[in-house]
């Protein structure tokens, strides 16, 4: 009995171990890959890649769209730094933008604007650093012309347009920057049809904005009706493939209500190849039906406008290869990107080897144009190019970055993105010549990756080096709400000034002398001219009558660079700050008596305090 | 002739064996009546005390990682619960991204099993005070039977919830996946998750009971021997 006894406590207390250990064996604390710590040498030879010394400049432009803060935003790279922020669909205090008479004008009642895709324009297919433009969700482009940093127009909304998605991609030599409708509506705008008629009430557009070759002057050039589907992102061919552009779309279904599940239906829905050249001779010779307010072009009956190319499920991204000869779409709901061969298309376009039509526009068998089904991972969204014959494509559900081979489709190397990576931007990565050197991810979730500052976090983006065969990560950095495209340039290839010449300078109210300011009344309506230079803001008083309409001028006659003069009026819904050599106007009722100090808002010298003056009202 | 002799044989046996199995059974009958020994009962208690915290920690846990989930979703499966990680948030954002895949949610009230298993790991309680307390090795067999069969059951049970799981996607999903088997042990990839499922310290506990039983009755054959012998 006794060692019985002592045969089953030891049988317990062995039994009770194992279980122990094991129960031992349970979840990680951490995923596989988050064990991996930089060596030292890669952290240091990163580090080395990244730095921007003091005083020395960065080496690319990345243009950064604000998505819905509707500004476009500038960094430095490699450095990562924030250099500067270019106001376009909303108002921005920092610079006056949407306070003075003229861009208040240019935005209109809408003070809100979400931009998606900066489009540099392109010469030969290859970034001018001219201009970038810029879509809005509201039918708009805004156009800013690099030379000063400046949005210069927004054109729109332009009618039947409805959600500017698709846009504002541009053609290689910067003939059209493209619109596209991603919530199609009953149109002209403003026709009621009740949901449950979408699919043959309700129409899709695609248009091309016709860019003034020396002015850079926007204007509807073409405008073709479309089924209704979302038609969601673009590119122009180039090369080879010149003279046609790109438009994914989802919800080929034509479905309503609950889209996430509604419009995911069918394996494969569409990219639109459009003939803009086509186009371009058809709204010359005036084909089209009036709606809204411009013509319309009818792609069923005109045959060779518009093809459809059947593409993985609920396709995001596409993107035409720097040659040409291959148009690379992404079902983002598939784990592969598809390479269609343009040699392919047009062989099956001539040959007429379609599967059907969708409302006239016929759809070409998939079979017969695709080249490759590219394994790149889960989720992929949008592909940029090196040199090199490489394409990088954003993986959201992997939430990497995949580098595969064009030709030979094979997937070499993968990186990972913090986290859930949406467009990608390669340094000329869209171009005709890609740089290679340097890839920027642009992640919609940065959780933990910086320090918290509350609910509404930061956008985080990442620097990859892509010169090698190996990507490597080599910078976090921090980009305001909320990047979605964003265009890499070479430095050297945007030349902007510094100050505005005095001699370019034609404002009406444009005074270069303080002899000049004061105040001109005709009637209720009062001129008020001033000029600004350190450190006075002259006239220093003036008076107006209570109910005038007041118009102030303000010039800054500096012409030294970095000497900007504000101009805050208290109590009003007015201030500006005028750059060296620039004229801006303010437009206001004057309210009851009283004064109101005006000054300088933005430092400008030793004396800028002194910088002020009197507004009386009577 | 040993040919002719055959059938005498063989008509021999059967009795031989009758009397074998007769005597078997009572032996059988005689161990199964036989009082338990000090230890068994004591053995009953700690199978007993084994129980109780299944009432308080989890049977199962199940923990997912993915690059946008550095910390983990966590699952804990309760014999009463389901308990998610961040404050219970992590069952939410699961079912969020189940949903794409068309899977059904996880959600308590599918679970029947919470409504049967703390019942029926009380009435083991019970039972093991019975046979602990009236003692005779029936009751140590009957408990043992039994709670072999529930916890087979029981494992069956969880294994037939997961695969349901897995299987019944909806057809009209945004995203269409194979139907799968979610992981009852260790680490499987699933998409882009990792996926680690382990049984839990309630989990070990019931395993411990059925050792104990089994020890009890181990050494209720022992001592039984002993005592004949």
């Amino acid at each position: 009995m006794k060692s019985t006894n002592k045969i089953a406590i030891l049988a317990i207390v062995v039994g009770i171990g194992a279980l122990g250990l094991v129960a031992g064996n349970c979840a990680p604390s951490a995923p596989k890959g988050a064990k991996k710590t930089a060596a030292v040498s890669d952290t240091a030879a990163a580090a080395m890649k990244v730095y921007v010394a003091p005083g020395d400049l960065d080496e690319y432009y990345l243009f950064a769209s604000g998505g819905h803060s509707g500004q476009v935003y500038v960094y430095g790279l490699p450095s990562g730094r924030h250099l500067s922020t270019i106001p376009v669909f909303t108002p921005y205090p920092a610079t006056g933008y949407g306070f003075d008479d003229d861009s208040k004008k240019m935005l209109g009642d809408l003070t809100w604007g979400d931009a998606h895709h900066p489009a540099l324009s392109e010469t030969n297919g290859d970034y001018d650093g001219r201009w970038l433009f810029i879509n809005d969700m509201n039918a708009r482009i805004a156009r800013i012309d690099l030379r000063d940093f400046k949005t210069k127009q927004i054109i729109g909304p332009v009618p039947n347009v409805s959600g500017n998605h698709g846009s504002a991609f541009v053609t290689p030599n910067t003939e059209y920057s493209v619109m596209a409708t991603r919530f199609s509506i009953p149109i002209p705008k403003g026709t009621a049809a009740e949901v449950g008629k979408y699919a043959t009430d309700y129409k899709g557009v695609v248009t091309g904005i016709k860019v003034d070759p020396k002015t850079g002057e926007m204007s509807v050039g073409w405008q073709i009706l479309m089924p209704p589907f979302d038609y969601d992102l673009g590119d122009a061919g180039k090369l080879v493939s010149n003279g046609w552009v790109f438009f994914t779309s989802y919800n080929t279904e034509k479905a309503i209500g609950k889209l996430e599940v509604t419009s995911a239906q069918k394996d494969r829905d569409y990219i639109a190849a459009v003939d803009w050249k086509m186009a371009e001779q058809l709204a010359a010779k005036g084909e089209g039906q009036m709606i809204g307010g411009i013509k319309v072009i009818d792609p069923a009956k005109n045959p060779g406008l518009v093809y459809f190319l059947p593409c993985g499920k609920s396709p995001h991204g596409v993107d035409v290869s720097p040659d040409g000869k291959y148009i690379i779409g992404s079902g983002k709901l598939q784990g592969v990107t598809t390479a269609f061969n343009w040699e392919k298309v047009q062989t099956a376009m001539r040959n007429k080897d379609f599967t059907g039509d969708e409302d006239g526009i016929p759809v070409l068998k998939y079979e017969s144009i695709k080249d490759a089904e590219v394994p790149v991972g889960l989720g992929p969204l949008h592909t940029q190019f090196g040199p090199d014959g490489y394409a990088y494509t954003s993986l959201f559900v992997d939430s990497a970055i995949a580098k595969w081979k064009l030709g030979t489709w094979e997937v070499v190397d993968k990186v990972p993105m913090s986290y859930s990576i949406g467009h990608l931007a390669a340094a000329e990565g869209d171009t005709v010549s890609p740089d290679g050197k340097y890839l920027v991810g642009l992640n919609k979730l940065s959780h933990g990756r910086h320090l918290s500052v509350g609910p509404s976090q930061p956008e985080s983006s990442q620097l990859v080096d892509i010169s090698e065969e190996k990507m490597k990560l080599i910078l976090d950095f921090f980009t305001e709400p909320e990047p979605h495209y964003a265009q890499i340039v070479k430095a050297d290839k945007i030349k902007p000034i510094e100050v505005y010449p005095k001699e370019e300078n034609k404002h009406p109210y444009a005074i270069w002398d303080v002899k000049d300011a004061g105040v001109t009344r005709n009637g209720n309506k009062v001129l008020v001219k001033v000029v600004e230079v350190r450190s006075t803001i002259t006239p220093t008083d003036f008076e107006v009558k209570e109910g005038d309409e007041v118009t102030i001028a303000i010039t800054n006659i500096e012409q030294t660079t970095d000497e900007l003069h504000g101009f805050g009026l208290l109590d009003y819904n007015i201030n500006v700050v005028v750059d060296p050599g620039e004229t801006k106007t303010v437009t206001f009722t004057a309210k009851k008596s009283g004064v109101y100090p005006y000054y300088c808002t933005n430092f400008c010298s030793a004396l800028h305090q002194e910088m002020q003056g009197y507004m009386i009202v009577r | 002739m040993p040919a002719a002799r055959l059938p005498a044989a063989a008509s021999a046996k059967p009795a031989a064996e009758a009397i074998a199995v007769r005597n078997f059974i009572q032996t059988v009958n005689r161990f199964l009546d036989a009082p338990l020994g000090v230890l068994p009962r004591l053995l009953l208690l700690l199978a007993l005390l084994c129980l109780i915290p299944t009432y308080f920690t989890p049977l199962y846990n199940m923990t997912m990682f993915a690059p946008q989930y550095q910390e983990g979703l966590r699952m804990d499966i309760y014999s009463y619960k389901l308990a998610g990680g961040h404050n219970n948030q992590d069952i939410k954002e699961i079912n969020l991204l189940n949903h794409y895949i068309g899977m059904r949610d996880l959600v308590s009230e599918e679970f029947t099993e919470f409504n049967w298993l703390p019942f029926a790991i009380g009435i083991f309680g019970l039972l093991f005070l019975r046979a602990a307390v009236l003692g005779k090795t029936s009751h140590l067999v009957d408990v043992t039977v039994l709670y072999v069969y529930f916890g087979l059951f029981a494992l069956w049970s969880f294994g037939f919830k997961m695969y349901q799981y897995g299987h019944h996607l909806d057809p009209k999903a945004a995203v269409r996946v194979e139907p799968f088997m979610p992981p009852m042990f260790g680490y499987k990839k699933l998409a882009n998750f990792e996926v680690y499922s382990y049984p839990q310290f309630g989990s070990y506990a019931l395993t411990a009971v059925a050792v104990v039983l089994l020890l009890a009755f181990y050494l209720a054959w022992r001592q039984w021997r002993g005592d004949t012998a």
